[in-house]
């Protein structure tokens, strides 16, 4: 069995067996309050015989895309199995069932958007990525036909998990998908207090 | 679940620090640190987002190494126990999104704490020394607090005397080393320049000390007017075409920041009636900051505590012997609907009990 679990969007978990079918399933649609449910939710499905865990890599707001993953990771810990990064827009297009070139489309706060092209599937069964994600304007015109979300399958992204296992691919780094840099700037010289 | 020694893992992420600890009752068996300091020093104090990065990529290897250095399996923990706040929001949440998962991965309670009232377990888990006594005030002093507290029951009963209006006084020694050229984090650096310096030369004002301020803010501390009076002095004297004397504006800042410190502390022992000062916090690697005090607690006939600086900087270890000293007096475990509150008050010992 393959437990999923994604924060990029609102809190998603799941759990299928080796057929596919899930198992259990629980989410809530809420894009905030991750750290507040994860515990909740993951205590409804988990369950013994779990053998891999899926952690949806994003891209998703920083601070709520951690929470999934860092729980991912420990709860593999816990089980001594091991944990498998997938990028949570993959689990979008193994749920969308869209013929031909398309754009799965997620709401990347400050009137930006994340998007990644995908087309069809693999030989593995994979949803073949041909764009890789970005970032881009909301607004800006797309070149493929949009599907926008604001929700995902666990169950979907622990099937792109599974079959990712069984080719031994590796879609996703363990870094998270950030997609931009820490809002920093560099100190300059201290202000003058004197008038 | 044994309750007179309960082994505890303990995760802490409220600041730049992920803290992995294991204690067994009030014995220490591992005290795992990773800092991403290094990588705040360029921007001259922590950068929340690049906090919360860090941590991510640390707590699983921080707890495998806790783990090998405890001697210990996941399965033979009774309890795991985390920080809720207060702290960096964004920080507080990677913990508390690891230990619900790790909890709830091996069937075990979660005790979600306060991160402040783990300051004062730090001296628990520290051996050797005989039990900490009640009551106690303790001042706790880092680059995120700066807070005098009254704790007459570690579990059950600590009061917030009084706290920082603006600066935390670690912030105040990393914004003084910028403004004399000095790099991040300040206190060190200001410690090393302030050799040799003259604490007495320059007068800096003690903020919150007047009697008209008293009155409101007894046991309260602000560092900003401070941080402006050394700016303000610095670039009068390079105005004048004088060389600025870093030792003695470092001596000088520096004994403005103890001066007040220590005096609340004391003058709390004293209303309060409790002869037993504790500290806590990253400051208190101020070795300026230890001397006075144990300078003039002695005078006053107070008796001064001061864990091992590996357990006074944010640690996971004191987290573990929080939630340790909770089981042992009967409490139960969290229940797993809490989240990370950065402003949590004190007299929230344990977060969301059941
Ligand atoms: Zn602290």
């Amino acid at each position: 069995m393959i437990l999923a679990v994604d924060t990029s969007l609102g809190t998603a978990v799941a759990v299928i067996d080796a057929d596919g079918r899930t198992v259990a399933e629980a989410s809530t649609p809420d894009p905030l309050g991750h750290a507040e449910v994860i515990g909740d939710l993951l205590a409804q499905v988990a369950q013994p015989g779990i053998t891999h865990v899926i952690a949806g890599m994003g891209p998703g707001p920083f601070t709520g895309l951690r929470i999934g993953i860092a729980a991912a990771r420990t709860f593999a810990l816990g089980r001594g199995i091991p944990v498998i990064p997938i990028p949570s827009h993959f689990a979008i297009a193994q749920a969308a069932d869209i013929q031909g070139r398309f754009a799965v489309v997620t709401d990347a706060r400050r009137r930006e958007i994340a998007v990644s092209v995908f087309d069809g599937a693999d030989a593995d069964g994979i949803p073949h990525l041909v764009l890789p994600t970005r970032l881009e304007k909301r607004g800006a015109e797309l070149a493929e036909p949009v599907h926008e979300v604001t929700e995902l399958s666990a169950s979907a992204l622990a099937l792109v998990g599974a079959r990712a296992i069984a080719a031994g691919r590796t879609l996703a780094d363990a870094e998270p998908l950030y997609l931009r840099s820490p809002d920093v700037v560099q100190p300059g010289a201290p202000k003058r207090v004197s008038a | 679940m044994t309750t007179t020694e309960p082994l505890v893992l303990g995760i802490e992420t409220s600041c730049d620090e992920t803290g992995i600890g294991i204690v067994r009752g009030r014995t220490l068996l591992s005290n795992t640190i990773a800092s991403s300091m290094d990588e705040h020093a360029r921007y001259g104090g922590v950068v929340p987002e690049v906090a919360a990065r860090a941590h991510l990529e640390a707590l699983q290897p921080s707890i495998e190494r806790a783990l090998a250095e405890a001697q210990v399996n996941l399965d033979d923990l009774d309890a795991i126990a985390v920080t809720s706040g207060p702290g960096l929001a964004g920080a507080l949440m990677v913990g508390v999104g690891a230990a619900k998962g790790l909890a709830v991965s091996l069937g075990k309670p979660l005790y979600a704490v306060n991160h402040l009232v783990g300051h004062i377990a730090a001296d628990i888990v520290a051996g050797d020394a005989e039990p900490i006594e009640y009551p106690t005030i303790a001042l706790l002093v880092s680059g995120g607090h700066t807070s005098l507290l009254h704790v007459r029951d570690l579990t059950t009963d600590v009061e917030l005397l009084g706290e920082t209006v603006d600066d935390a006084a670690g912030e105040a020694f990393d914004k003084v080393a910028r403004l004399l050229g000095l790099p991040y984090p300040g206190g060190p650096q200001i410690d090393r320049a302030a050799a040799g310096g003259d604490p007495k030369a320059i007068r800096f004002p003690r903020g919150l000390s007047k009697a008209s301020d008293l009155e409101r803010h007894r046991y309260d501390f602000s560092f900003s007017g401070l941080k402006t009076a050394v700016a303000r002095w610095i670039e009068r004297a390079e105005a004048n075409g004088e060389e600025v004397p870093v030792a003695d504006v470092a001596a000088s800042f520096r004994e403005a920041v103890v001066d007040v410190l220590v005096t609340k502390a004391l003058a709390a022992c004293q209303d309060r009636g409790v002869p037993r000062l504790l500290l806590g916090g990253g400051v208190i690697a101020n070795r300026r900051l230890r001397e006075v005090t144990l300078e003039r607690a002695a005078a006053a006939g107070v008796t001064v505590r001061i864990p091992p600086l590996s357990l006074c900087t944010d640690n996971g270890a004191m987290i573990a012997g929080l939630a340790a000293e909770l089981i042992s007096s009967g409490r139960g475990a969290s229940t797993l609907a809490f989240g990370a509150d950065s402003t949590l008050p004190v007299t929230e010992i344990q977060v969301s009990p059941a």
